[in-house]
């Protein structure tokens, strides 16, 4: 069995490409009891993450069931999440 | 169960015969590497310390150095000075002197210069050599094993498959009574909360969110966002996008065992089980920094790539995807990667990752010591003038 993406918890809202998805379309994404189709909407690198429902400005992102950083756009259902559209919430010096 | 290791004096174990020739001040280092070089079989190391340091900061690098030096896989140390340094052969001397290690003592200032340094280190080392010569591999029991983790190079795959992996092969040491040091501060951050729910008690909970806070204040006090350095420029291009996520994917080396303590930078744990170093992220001061602490042998894995060794204990590397595996094989020693091809699975890597890890202890080279990777720096508190 080859699979196109990983899911690590019930609870995420992200899933990691474990091939490259170089022109998005219709990825079989395993979750925990099942397999679920997302249309993937832009191009995927191999490692990389993307959002498995819309995701809005300021929600927290969710990878093994817990807190990676938030959204600082609306994310879209299959978009590329990444340094683009996430921050991260931990050693942020650059804030008051 | 047992490995072939070879058992000192003080009852401490260790997995290879090294000796050492040890500058304990930066003005020795040459001389240190030419007397090694002069005497085949054994190893010397290079660094800027041994003069400077104030307070906290003399305290940790003396602590790094003679644990280092006193560390069951060195047969014998051969201590090099200038004459003038605050870090001398006489004070790593005095601290390693109760531990039982065999050592000689040399300072450039005293034998008048270069080369009469190295002629007389030449005789010293030989005479460690042949004293080292003289040890043997005996079976002994696998709960003497301290096994020290680390990531580098880390991509998204390495908390899939390398990571939970080296977990696993963790979980199994610890079941049969060994150690497993799981360290790297800055990639404890965002993973307290994964930790926090497994220490032993609440003291031990409250030690890991202090030396979280301790390190995301550096951050703070810089004035930047901590993103600007971790994740590192190849973890984001491998897909890792915050240093939370980096540190979920990193915590899962140490397995899902109770944490029994949290120990310094370099400081020797008093218990068995799961321990936390508290450490930078640089992969050469954790790697030099857990051998101090204890460990025999280092599991590192890696998803971008790394060469890195250490001087003293064998460091076993694990990729994370088979692409790297295919670029790098004379770097690396397992490939997790296999588990996404469904051809491997978490538990079997884990088992493979164990029962290499005990041919490795009993004698087995790894990739980065027939390379010849010997990569060492100690942590500095920048406390120096």
């Amino acid at each position: 069995m080859s699979l196109s993406a990983l899911v690590l918890h019930k609870n995420d809202n992200v899933a990691t490409a474990v091939r490259p998805l170089e022109n998005g379309g219709k990825v079989a994404v395993e979750i925990e009891d099942g397999v679920v189709d997302i249309e993937v909407l832009q191009p995927v690198p191999f490692g990389h993450k993307f959002a498995l429902r819309d995701i809005k400005a300021g929600e927290r992102i969710i990878k093994y069931g817990e807190t990676i950083g938030q959204a600082t756009e609306g994310i879209r259902k299959g978009e590329h999440v990444h340094l683009h559209n996430v921050e991260g919430l931990r050693g942020r010096g650059d804030r008051p | 169960m047992n490995f072939m290791g070879y058992r000192r004096k003080n009852g401490r174990i260790g997995t290879r015969n090294h000796v050492l020739v040890f500058p304990t001040v930066i003005c020795a280092t040459s001389v240190a590497e030419m007397i090694s070089r002069a005497v085949p079989g054994t190893i010397s190391v290079t660094h800027p310390h041994g003069c400077g340091h104030l307070g906290r900061e003399k305290e940790l690098i003396v602590r790094a150095m003679a644990n280092f030096c006193a560390h069951p896989n060195v047969a014998g140390v051969l201590l090099v000075g200038l004459g003038c340094e605050l870090i001398t052969p006489e004070l790593i001397a005095g601290e390693i002197a109760g531990e039982g290690q065999r050592f000689e003592i040399l300072s450039i200032q005293d034998e008048g210069g270069t080369t009469a340094t190295v002629e007389r280190g030449k005789t010293l080392a030989e005479g460690l050599l042949e004293q080292a010569a003289t040890a043997r591999r005996e079976p002994v029991d696998v709960s003497g094993l301290i096994v020290g983790t680390k990531c580098g190079g880390s991509d998204t795959l390495s908390g899939l498959t390398a990571n939970p992996a080296v977990g696993n092969a963790a979980d199994r040491l610890i079941a049969a009574g060994g150690t497993v040091i799981l360290t790297e501060t800055p990639e404890l951050i965002g993973a307290e909360d994964v930790l926090c729910r497994r220490a032993a008690d609440e003291g031990i909970a409250a030690r890991i969110r202090e030396i979280t806070a301790a390190t995301e204040a550096i951050s703070q006090k810089a004035g930047v966002d901590i993103r600007s350095s971790e994740p590192s420029p190849g973890n984001k291009e491998g897909g890792l996008t915050t240093l939370e996520e980096k540190s979920l994917g990193a915590v899962l080396k140490g397995g899902t065992s109770t944490v029994r303590q949290v120990v310094d930078y370099a400081g020797k744990p008093s218990e068995k089980g799961l321990i936390i170093m508290d450490s930078p992220a640089h992969d050469a001061v954790c790697n030099t920094g857990m051998i101090a602490a204890g460990a025999q042998v280092i599991v590192f894995t890696t998803g971008r790539g790394t060469p890195l060794g250490a001087p003293t204990a064998p460091v076993l590397k694990i990729s994370s995807n088979s692409g790297i595996y295919r670029r790098m094989t004379e770097n690396i020693d397992i490939n997790a990667g296999d588990i996404l091809d469904g051809k491997e699975s978490i538990n079997s890597i884990g088992e493979l990752i164990f029962n290499e890890i005990i041919e490795v202890a009993s004698g087995k080279l790894t990739k980065a010591e027939v390379l010849g990777h010997r990569e060492f720096a100690i942590h500095s508190l920048g406390l120096n003038v």
